[in-house]
Parts: C-alpha cells; sequence; structure tokens
C-alpha cells in the first residue's frame, strides 16, 4: 500500500433489491490531493460516499484508511468522523437557530466550572474561523448567513475535528462564482495541509479549476481514475455518459422533419421566461408535433426549465403561450386546461400517490380536469384503466392493487398513461426512463415518437444522450442554470452536443 | 442590514411582548390608580397568584424549543393537587413525602411521555392529549369530591410570608404596609434562574435547541436526539410537579376541575413570550413576561370588576391566536425570502 | 375474482374496528345477560342496545369529520367538543330571545338550528384558513379554538345554563312520536349516509386521500390541496354543529360547560380504532362510524362496571396510547429488528 494515500476502497460491493448500486470498484485518495467523482445519475456516486461514511453498509470489499493495512467498517456518520472522515452535505446539516460559534463546537463545548465557556468558545471559533479566512461575526447564527458561508463553517468544524478525509458532496450547486472561488481557496489551503478532498459536482470547470484527480463511475461500475491535466474535458463527459468518444462521431442524426410555422402550429412559445434566483430568461418555441430534448449535467437547469414551463414554478419574468394564447399558471390545473401535461422527475415525492391504486392513480389527473362534481363513473374508470394498462403493458396483478406495490417501470407508465388520458397538446416528461428496466425504456420511447406522430408537442429530458438523439428533433442544452444553445439537424450529433455542454475551450 | 434581520429573527417577537406588557401594565395603573393598581404588592400578586404557571411554563418553554408541546400539564396540576389534599388529609401522609411523592410521579409521567415521543415516534401531541385525559381521570378516581387541605406544616408553608425591604407605605391608619411574597415565588424565580442557566450554559440546554433546530443535522452533528428529547420531557414533568406543588399552595385543596385550561395558559404565556411552535427558538424569560401578561389580564378583569372570568379564557385564546398567525407569517415571509 | 380481492382487503381494512367491537359485546353479554333484549316502552325502543346506538349519535357524526380531516392534514381538530358547546349556545340563545330559560320560542327553530350550523362551519373555516393557508401544525390551530370555544359560549349564554323548555326542541335529542327509534340515530345514519354518498358520488373522497398521502404530487395534477384541506376542517366543523345540536336537545338546554366535553378523545379515538392511520391517507368511513359505536358500548359498559364519568377517560387515554403505539413507526422499527434478530438467529443455528 502506498504510503501517502488517506484513503483506500478496494473491490466494494453493494446491491439494494434489484439494483446492483456499486459494482467491484476501487478508489483511492492521497495526502494533500482534491479527487472528482464524477457520474451521471445512477452512477452510485452517492452510494459510494453512503457506504465510505457509513450510513449504508457495503457486502464486500475493504476500506482502509490513513495507509494502515488493517480496514475499517464504518456503522454510522459519527465512527466515520472519529476515523476522521467528514462530510460536508450540500443541504448544510447545521443548525439554523444556533450561532456560528455553537455549530464548530457543538458536543464539544469549552466549559468552565462545568458551564459552557461562551467567551472561550467565540474566542476559539473566531480563531478557527480566522486561520482559514473564512469571514464570519461567530455571535450570530446560522442562518444570518448565505449557503456559502455555512458550507464553509461546516468545513471549518470538519477541518477542527481532524478531518484528515473531507467529502464534499455537491458544495457549489447554489453558490454564485465568487463564493464559488472562496471555496476553492479554502479547499486549496485545506490540500495544503494535507487533507484528503473528495469532490463531488456536475460542474466541469470546477472540476478542471482545482481538481488533480477525476475517477468517473458509470451504472455502479468504475470506469477509471484519471489525472485532471490529462482529460480532456470532452472526453470527460463521453467517459460519464458512456460512450467512447471515437466511437461517437460516427453516429449522426436522422432525416429532418419540418414544422410549420403557422401560428396555430406552434403549441409552445416562451419568450423571456425565467425566475430569479433559479433560472436565466429563455425563449423556447417547440413545434405541434416535434420532440424537444433538454439537455445538460445534472444540475444545469433542465429540470427547473421545464417545472417554469409547466408552472410548477411561478416565473417572475417574461411571458408563456400555449396555442397561440397566453397562460399565466396560478395553479398546475391552469396549465393542464391550457393542455399541459408534467411528469416529474421525482416519481416518488412528486409522481405517484403510493397508497391509492391503479386506477385511482391513472384517472386522476382527468378526473381534477373534469372539477370535482363531475366523478367519472367507476364503469368509465375501469374502462380507461383497462384500456391504458393493455396499451402500455403494465403489469400489475390487477387494476386495484396499490400503486407502491409494482416496479418503477410499471409505475412510471401508469403515470405516463396519466397524463395521456388528459389527451393533452404538450407533454413534459422529465426523466421518465430513469431507475426502469432496458425493455420499459425502449417502450417509453417508442411511445414519445408515435405520440409525437399523432401531433403532440413533447419535451422528453433523459441522463442518457442516446435516448434522446433517437426519439428528439431539436435538443436544448443548459448550462448553470441558462440555456446555452440549440441543436438540430447535423449539429445534432453525441460529440457537438457534448462540446456544447462542456462549454468554452 | 444583517444586524437588522438577527433582530427580526430572535428577539422581535420577544421586544413585542416585554413593551406589550409593560404598555398593559401602564395602562392598568393610570386606569385602577384609585384601587391601588400601581402599588408594589400589586405587581408582587401577578407572582404570587402565578408561581405554579411560571414554572409549568418554563417545562412547556423546554418541549417547545424541542419542537413538541405538552398539553397535559392543565389535567397533571390537577392530579397534582389531588394527590397532595389526599394524601395529607385522607392518608395521613406527612406533607414532606406527600411533596416528594408528587415529584416522583411528576418525573415518571415525563418518562412515559417522553419515551412515547421519542423512542416511539409518536406525535407529542396525541401523546399528551391523552396525558391530558390520563390525568384527569386519575384525579376522579382518587377522589371525586373536592378536599381541603388542613395539613400544618403545608399551611404553614403556604402562609409564610417573606416582607420586602422596600416599597412600603402608610395605610390610613398610619400603619406601615410592607409588601411581601410567598416562598412559592422565590422557588419559582430559583428555578426560572436555573433554567435559564442550563438553557445557555450547559451541553444538555444548546443540545434542546439544536434538536428544535434541525433534527436531522443534530444527528449529523453528533447528538442522540432520542435522548435530549427524553430528557426534555422528563424535566418537564419534574418541572410540572413542582408547578402543581406551587399551585397547591395557592389554592390549598384538590378537586376534579382544577386547573381547567391551564395547558392553554402555559402554551400561551411559552408562545407569547416568543417560543416558536415549530421549535428551536424559546427562552424562559420571554415566558416570565408571557406569564406576566396573563396576570395582568386576569388583574384587569378582576379591578374592572364587572367583566366575567370567561374573558381572561377568551382574550388568552385571541393573544395566542394573534402571536401564532405572527409566527406563521414570519417564518413565510423568511421563506418566500430565501 | 376482483370483487373477491377487493372483499379481502375490506375485510382486512375493517378487522380491527369489527374485533373490538365484538370483544367489547362480548363483555357484556358476559356480565350483562339481558344485553342484547330489547323491548318498546311508551313507543320507543329500549334497551341497552338501543341505549349504545342512540348515545353514540353525536361520537358518530363527530367521527365522520374527525375522520376526513385525519386523512387530509395528518393532524386532529381537538376543538370538536368546543364547537359542540358554541353551536349549542347560538341555538340555544337565539331561541330563548337572550332569556334564560324560555317555555316558547323567541324565534322560529329552524332559525336556531340553521344559525348553529352556520356557527360551527364558520369555526370549521377559521381552523382551515389556520391549518391549510398559513401553515400551522392542526393541533396547534384547533387548539385555539379548544380553549377559546367553550369562553364563547359562556359570553353567550352569559355563564348559565340557558334553558328551552318547549317539547318541539327535545324531538332531536329523543324521539317523534309515533316513531320508535330515536332521532339522534337517524340523524347520525343521514349524516353517514350523505357523507358516503358525497364522497362517493363526487370526487371528494378520491381527493382528500390523495392529498392525504402525497400534497405535492396532488398539487401537480391540478388538485388544489389547500382548498381539500381546508374543506375538511369546514366539514368537521359543520359535523361538530350539528352534535352540539343533538346533545343540546337532549338535555333541553345549552351547558357551556358540558356539551361535547372529552367529546374530541373519543372522536380521535373512534377514528384510530376504524384502523384510520394518523399519520393521514387512506381512510374508511365505516371503521371509524364502528368505532364510533364501540367507544360508546366501551362508555356504556365502564358505566355498566360504576366507573364514574369524569373516570372514563383513564380508560380511554390507555385505549389510545396502545393503539397509537401499535400504529407508530417506533413499534415498526422494533418488530423489523425483532425479524432481523430472529432470522440471524435461524442461518446461525442453520450454519451450527
Amino acid at each position: 500500500m502506498e504510503n501517502n494515500s488517506v484513503l483506500e476502497m478496494r473491490g466494494i460491493y453493494k446491491t439494494f433489491p434489484g439494483v446492483k448500486a456499486l459494482q467491484n470498484v476501487d478508489f483511492t485518495l492521497k495526502k494533500g490531493e482534491i479527487h472528482a467523482l464524477m457520474g451521471e445519475n445512477g452512477a452510485g456516486k452517492s452510494t459510494l460516499i453512503k457506504v465510505l461514511t457509513g450510513v449504508e453498509e457495503f457486502e464486500t470489499g475493504q476500506i482502509m484508511i490513513d495507509g494502515n493495512d488493517k480496514p475499517i467498517i464504518n456503522h454510522s456518520p459519527q465512527e466515520a468522523q472519529n476515523n476522521g472522515i467528514s462530510t460536508v452535505y450540500q443541504e448544510v446539516n447545521l443548525c439554523p437557530n444556533l450561532s456560528v460559534a455553537e455549530n464548530l463546537f457543538i458536543g464539544r463545548e469549552p466549559k468552565k466550572g462545568g458551564l459552557i465557556d461562551w467567551k472561550t468558545m467565540n474566542k476559539r471559533a473566531s480563531d478557527l474561523l480566522s486561520s482559514l479566512d473564512i469571514n464570519a461575526d461567530v455571535t450570530k447564527t446560522i442562518d444570518n448567513y448565505s449557503i456559502a458561508i455555512q458550507q464553509m463553517i461546516a468545513i471549518a468544524r470538519a477541518v477542527d475535528m481532524s478531518a484528515k478525509v473531507l467529502i464534499l458532496d455537491e458544495p457549489t450547486s447554489s453558490l454564485d462564482d465568487s463564493e464559488v472561488e472562496k471555496l476553492f481557496q479554502l479547499m486549496t489551503k485545506l490540500k495544503n495541509e494535507g487533507v484528503g478532498i473528495i469532490f463531488v459536482t456536475h460542474f466541469l470547470e470546477q472540476v478542471y479549476a482545482v481538481c488533480d484527480k477525476i475517477t468517473v463511475l458509470r451504472n455502479g461500475q468504475l470506469v477509471g481514475e484519471f489525472t485532471t491535466a490529462e482529460l480532456p474535458r470532452v472526453q470527460l463527459v463521453a467517459k460519464m455518459m458512456g460512450k467512447d468518444f471515437d466511437d461517437l462521431a460516427s453516429i449522426k442524426g436522422d432525416n429532418q422533419k419540418q414544422f410549420s410555422e403557422n401560428p396555430e402550429d406552434i403549441t409552445i412559445k416562451a419568450v423571456g421566461l425565467g425566475k430569479n434566483g433559479y433560472i436565466k430568461p429563455f425563449d423556447l418555441v417547440i413545434h405541434k408535433g416535434e420532440v424537444v430534448g433538454f439537455t445538460g449535467l445534472l444540475g444545469s437547469g433542465r429540470s427547473e426549465t421545464v417545472r417554469l414551463l409547466y408552472g410548477a414554478e411561478k416565473a417572475d419574468t417574461g411571458e408563456l403561450l400555449v396555442k397561440g394564447k397566453k397562460v399565466v399558471a396560478k395553479h398546475p390545473l391552469t396549465s393542464m386546461n391550457a393542455g399541459m401535461a408534467y411528469l416529474p422527475e421525482d416519481r416518488k415525492n412528486e409522481g405517484i400517490i403510493a397508497d391509492l391504486s391503479v386506477r385511482e392513480n391513472l384517472i386522476l389527473a382527468l378526473q381534477a380536469k373534469r372539477g370535482i362534481f363531475h366523478l367519472l363513473s367507476r364503469k368509465q374508470q375501469e374502462e380507461y384503466t383497462d384500456k391504458y394498462i393493455k396499451m402500455l403493458q403494465v403489469k400489475t396483478a390487477s387494476r386495484e392493487t396499490t400503486i407502491k406495490s409494482l416496479s418503477g417501470g410499471n409505475q412510471q407508465k401508469v403515470i405516463i398513461g396519466r397524463w395521456l388520458l388528459t389527451n393533452p397538446d404538450f407533454l413534459i416528461l422529465d426523466e421518465p426512463t430513469r431507475g426502469i428496466d432496458i425493455g420499459t425504456k425502449t417502450e417509453i420511447q417508442k411511445l414519445v415518437l408515435q405520440l409525437a406522430e399523432e401531433g403532440m408537442a413533447v419535451v422528453f429530458i433523459s441522463s442518457e444522450i442516446e435516448e434522446m438523439l433517437r426519439t428528439c428533433d431539436r435538443m436544448v442544452v443548459m448550462r448553470d442554470g441558462a440555456k446555452v444553445g440549440e441543436l438540430d439537424g447535423e449539429d445534432m450529433n453525441q460529440s457537438t452536443i457534448m462540446s456544447t455542454i462542456a462549454g468554452g475551450h | 442590514m444583517k444586524n437588522k434581520k438577527q433582530l427580526n429573527q430572535t428577539t422581535f417577537l420577544l421586544m413585542i411582548t416585554i413593551v406589550l406588557f409593560f404598555v398593559m401594565y401602564g395602562i392598568g395603573c393610570v386606569l385602577f390608580n384609585a384601587q391601588g393598581f400601581s402599588r408594589v404588592q400589586n405587581f408582587l400578586n401577578l407572582f404570587i397568584s402565578n408561581a405554579g404557571l411560571i414554572v409549568i411554563g418554563i417545562g412547556m418553554t423546554v418541549v417547545m424549543i424541542t419542537g413538541g408541546i405538552d398539553i397535559s400539564v392543565g389535567s397533571f396540576v390537577a392530579m397534582g393537587c389531588m394527590m397532595l389534599a389526599y394524601m395529607m388529609e385522607k392518608g395521613g401522609i406527612g406533607a414532606v413525602p406527600a411533596v416528594l411523592i408528587v415529584l416522583v410521579t411528576g418525573i415518571v409521567f415525563g418518562l412515559v411521555q417522553g419515551f412515547l415521543v421519542a423512542y416511539m415516534d409518536i406525535q407529542p401531541f396525541i401523546v399528551t392529549l391523552a396525558g391530558m385525559f390520563f390525568a384527569r381521570g386519575m384525579t376522579a378516581i382518587i377522589s371525586k369530591d373536592m378536599i381541603s387541605i388542613t395539613n400544618e406544616t403545608f399551611m404553614a408553608w403556604a402562609k409564610l410570608r417573606i416582607y420586602l425591604p422596600f416599597g412600603g407605605y402608610y395605610n390610613r391608619k398610619g400603619v406601615l404596609i410592607q409588601p411581601y411574597i410567598y416562598p412559592t415565588v422565590v422557588i419559582a424565580i430559583l428555578l426560572l434562574i436555573a433554567a435559564f442557566v442550563m438553557l445557555k450554559y450547559t451541553k444538555f440546554g444548546r443540545s434542546i435547541y439544536a434538536v428544535g433546530g434541525n433534527e436531522q443535522s443534530a444527528l449529523m452533528l453528533g447528538l442522540n436526539v432520542r435522548k435530549v428529547k427524553l430528557k426534555a420531557y422528563v424535566l418537564d414533568g419534574f418541572l410540572c410537579g413542582v408547578g402543581s406543588i406551587l399551585f397547591c399552595l395557592n389554592t390549598l385543596g384538590g378537586f376534579v376541575e382544577q386547573a381547567k385550561g391551564f395547558e392553554m395558559d402555559a402554551i400561551a404565556s411559552s408562545v407569547i413570550g416568543g417560543t416558536l411552535l415549530t421549535g428551536g427558538v424559546g427562552n424562559v424569560i420571554g415566558t416570565l413576561f408571557g406569564v406576566l401578561i396573563k396576570a395582568t389580564i386576569e388583574a384587569f378583569i378582576t379591578f374592572q370588576g364587572t367583566l366575567s372570568s370567561w374573558w381572561t379564557r377568551i382574550t388568552i385564546a385571541a393573544l395566542l391566536c394573534f402571536f401564532i398567525v405572527l409566527q406563521s407569517v414570519l417564518s413565510m415571509m423568511k421563506t418566500k425570502k430565501q | 375474482m376482483n370483487s373477491e380481492k377487493m372483499k379481502k382487503i375490506t375485510s382486512q381494512r375493517l378487522f380491527l374496528p369489527i374485533f373490538c367491537l365484538i370483544l367489547v359485546l362480548l363483555v357484556n353479554v358476559v356480565t350483562t345477560p339481558n344485553f342484547f333484549s330489547i323491548s318498546i316502552r311508551d313507543g320507543v325502543l329500549y334497551g341497552y342496545i338501543i341505549d349504545i346506538i342512540n348515545r353514540a349519535s353525536e361520537l358518530v357524526i363527530l367521527a365522520i369529520g374527525m375522520t376526513l380531516v385525519v386523512s387530509a392534514s395528518a393532524g386532529t381538530d381537538i376543538s370538536v367538543g368546543a364547537i359542540m358547546a358554541v353551536s349549542a349556545a347560538v341555538c340555544c340563545n337565539l331561541l330563548s330571545g337572550g332569556e334564560r330559560a324560555v317555555t316558547e320560542y323567541a324565534s322560529p327553530l329552524i332559525l336556531g338550528f340553521l344559525a348553529a350550523i352556520v356557527v360551527g362551519v364558520l369555526i370549521g373555516c377559521f381552523n382551515g384558513f389556520l391549518v391549510a393557508k398559513l401553515n400551522i401544525q392542526p393541533m396547534v390551530a384547533t387548539l385555539i379554538m379548544f380553549t377559546a370555544g367553550r369562553g364563547i359560549a359562556q359570553l353567550i349564554t352569559d355563564g348559565q345554563i340557558t334553558y328551552v323548555r318547549v317539547d318541539s326542541y327535545r324531538l332531536l335529542g329523543a324521539s317523534f312520536p309515533g316513531i320508535p327509534i330515536p332521532t339522534p340515530f337517524i340523524v347520525a345514519v343521514i349524516m353517514v349516509a350523505f357523507t358516503a354518498l358525497l364522497l362517493s358520488k363526487t370526487a371528494l373522497g378520491m381527493y382528500i386521500q390523495s392529498v392525504g398521502i402525497n400534497k405535492k404530487a396532488s398539487s401537480f395534477i391540478g388538485i388544489k390541496s389547500i382548498f381539500i384541506i381546508f374543506l375538511t376542517y369546514a366539514y368537521c366543523g359543520f359535523c361538530s354543529g350539528l352534535s352540539g345540536l343533538i346533545a343540546s336537545s337532549r338535555i333541553y338546554s345549552a351547558d357551556a360547560n358540558n356539551i361535547g366535553l372529552n367529546m374530541e378523545l373519543d372522536a380521535i379515538l373512534a377514528v384510530a380504532i376504524g384502523g384510520n392511520s394518523l399519520a393521514g391517507g387512506k381512510f374508511s368511513i365505516a371503521g371509524s362510524v364502528i368505532g364510533a359505536y364501540t367507544i360508546q358500548a366501551l362508555t356504556t359498559t365502564l358505566y355498566a362496571m360504576h366507573v364514574s364519568s369524569d373516570q372514563v377517560p383513564v380508560y380511554k387515554a390507555i385505549v389510545v396510547v396502545i393503539i397509537v403505539a401499535l400504529q407508530s413507526p417506533g413499534f415498526a422499527r422494533w418488530r423489523k429488528n425483532l425479524a432481523k434478530k430472529k432470522s440471524i438467529n435461524i442461518t446461525q443455528k442453520e450454519a451450527a
């Protein structure tokens, strides 16, 4: 074992029911190294972190720390912390109602005569912060400070508790550029002091700005460990998305469809639509019968954009025209009545009504559209349910089975069916293929094409670029909360898409 | 800018309360000056008649900071008073053991409620609602009839006046009337100070705030959240025991309907004093002022003479409603800003 | 085959309430041999069973409202008893024209009834506004009316019991001449039927469950979650107002201190015994109704065992804690751990 490594993970396996989350994954972190852990949704990054910090147990494999040959197993984040592994999450785990100093020292407060010595505590806290160049009044409560400062304070706590391995889990998602800059300064400082840092992020530019090494995971497997300086961006994107760069150039877009520019054939027209601090204003046109893909790395704003279109979030600038009519969504029902439908990304928390039956889940959206007093008759409900179970080939014991007992793919089919039943003109599908089996994925893509054929306008979002290439007529590329490009025709190929996602350079 | 925000969040509600109290008391002094509202003794009476409430308000504040609530306190007071009365009058038990038994009962009561809340994950409201009915029913099981206390030791405690060396005045006959308090007030004030120190200067005290601020974070920061909650309810139970003894020293008897709606007074005092219903924020000094405001309203109604007693209840409920809505609006504004 | 499966599910859902009811009834049969005998006295049905069915009426009506509130908001309305007192006070005071005891109406009976119901609904709306719109925890929000309610009732009746000694006022709480069935029971049946119709003929039932299970997802598919929650509280207020009227008619008076006393616990208990989770979501009105009768049977049994009315809450509190503890996440965790240990033991034994 190399002497200068602070953390070694060897041959880690972890399975969840039905999913191989980690398969034979290795990871090495050296002293004074900033190491990026990268991968798309479901790649296994967060599972790897959870296994490392004791949130989840792993099945086989070894974790060794600080150059010791004796493997350790962490059973809780607490134990991991005692072993010198600290984590700072995107949602900072500090108590908003306590002062900065308290958050730094809670559980290990300096005492005098059995009572907490606030003076010493505040002194030590401000010494600690100033040694790390963090500018904050330690006597104020944490909620006075921006997420950026909170994160740095969480890092300071970890450092003060003598962390050898510091895990930063998407710390920059909600920071602005100057805040990111400050965070990087802190990271570099810690690196020079010999702390090993695991940096989980989706922002390529940031990876290239601070990281020494990059480990890429895909589908629970290790793609490889790379030295940042030797790995071009486009290659990195390709490795994350699962195609070797050399193969990519050969795939070309399909024969191009033509869309009518008649006002009544423009299903969606957004002009300067945006929301402050959420998504930058953008323009967008979607035609009747067109499938538009939204691409970009996780956190680039693709989900946020469609939420704004649907009115799940209220826009504060710009306007939205649906089939030429202005729509101001006060409630999703307004959007539904305008002919929109939205399948959210988070199926479990925003999609299914877990304890209700397949039938109820299927007819609810149509029911809501009809209004409370126009209940669909039981017979109608059953007819619709049977029709969509058959059409979408939903595997369920009966229409009265609760939806939560179905597999992910079948749940997804049911709630897609829910929207098809409302007969929308514009269907938004945010990651409809995530976490479901290959067969169902293909079925869903075919369905999208078929719906477009019938004249529906569709937005299709997927982390898997190939899926989008197969189904979309046009691709909108997002980066850092803004629309950065639209690609169609010849331009719509993997290499162009990836270089647009990667941006610049 | 940042200073202002700080004021908004933690001290704004408390400031309103303190100002409200002094304004109300000032109005009372002007309106009822002739009846002696402005005398020192009248001010002390606010404490004398509410010593028990102050202590129970402290307990309520502690559990509310953890994000919980305890609506069993009123019934517990009735049960505590009834136990004291029954033990001393019917059971032939001395005052000291009787008091100790009530204290232990309080702790056990807190332990059970705390266990159900912390380790069984049942909503505090449901647990303490059941506790409320349990304690009230137990009171009736002990005795359906009112029992007055005549125990000499207990009476001696109740009647022991502690005269203050200041604030005296000469009455019409020219006799110096010294203002006085009872030991109950001393106990309440001492417990208040102890609770203040505990909340501010001990690890347990700060853990209570941490748990109420964000349970998940508290867990990640290495605190044993369940244990902290359990301890908070045990402390609350103990304070309920003390509070019911102090209450009994005022009323000198036990009956089934005693202290009806007392839980409302305790919750209202706490909320009016700036404790957030969502947990994480609260202060026993605020609770004291909450109690004083409630006491002043009662004094108003007594001095006014023609208003009926239920006005106290309605006014307290209205004040509570006002503060709850204020809290909710403030927190909504806060989330909107973010 | 489907209908068979349906039956299986319903029978499971209603297992707990029916089991409890049978248990209580069995105890009664053993202790009171003539428990099930029904006779007719003065043209009215008479007997233990009839007494339970009659006395449970207010609770049945309250349990309906409470079930909806619990389902939609995962919280309970603890002001139902106080609302009963207020609506009774409003009705009696209107009928007496402000006097404390009258022998004839000062205003039309129907006006009194209407006013009582309207007041109940208004208080329900107030609760609903606090919970749905201002996002205040249900029990804290209803705590306000829980205490203020009786104060308001006293204010209306001037702190005294207001008597309306008119025969027609007693009909609602007793029985109509020539009809042997007690009126409260008829009203309860009508309310259950009305609610069942409302829930099955409109989409309301489905909406309430949907909102209770997943508020966010429900909003995304076009259900106005806030309004639905508000509506359940208003309906619960309506139920409470109606119960208050029946309770008041029974004693032809408004007693601010005692009408609806301790009913909130009974109503919550009825919902819990009915097999409904206090964490919201799926509900069964039938379960709650059976739960309500179970509790009334329990109360009557306790009375028969010479437990006085102010001691009864002790036993109910214990039952509540047991049922809620069995439903709790803590208990589920404990059971899971136990199962895990068992399986480990078994594998170890097998290995050995």
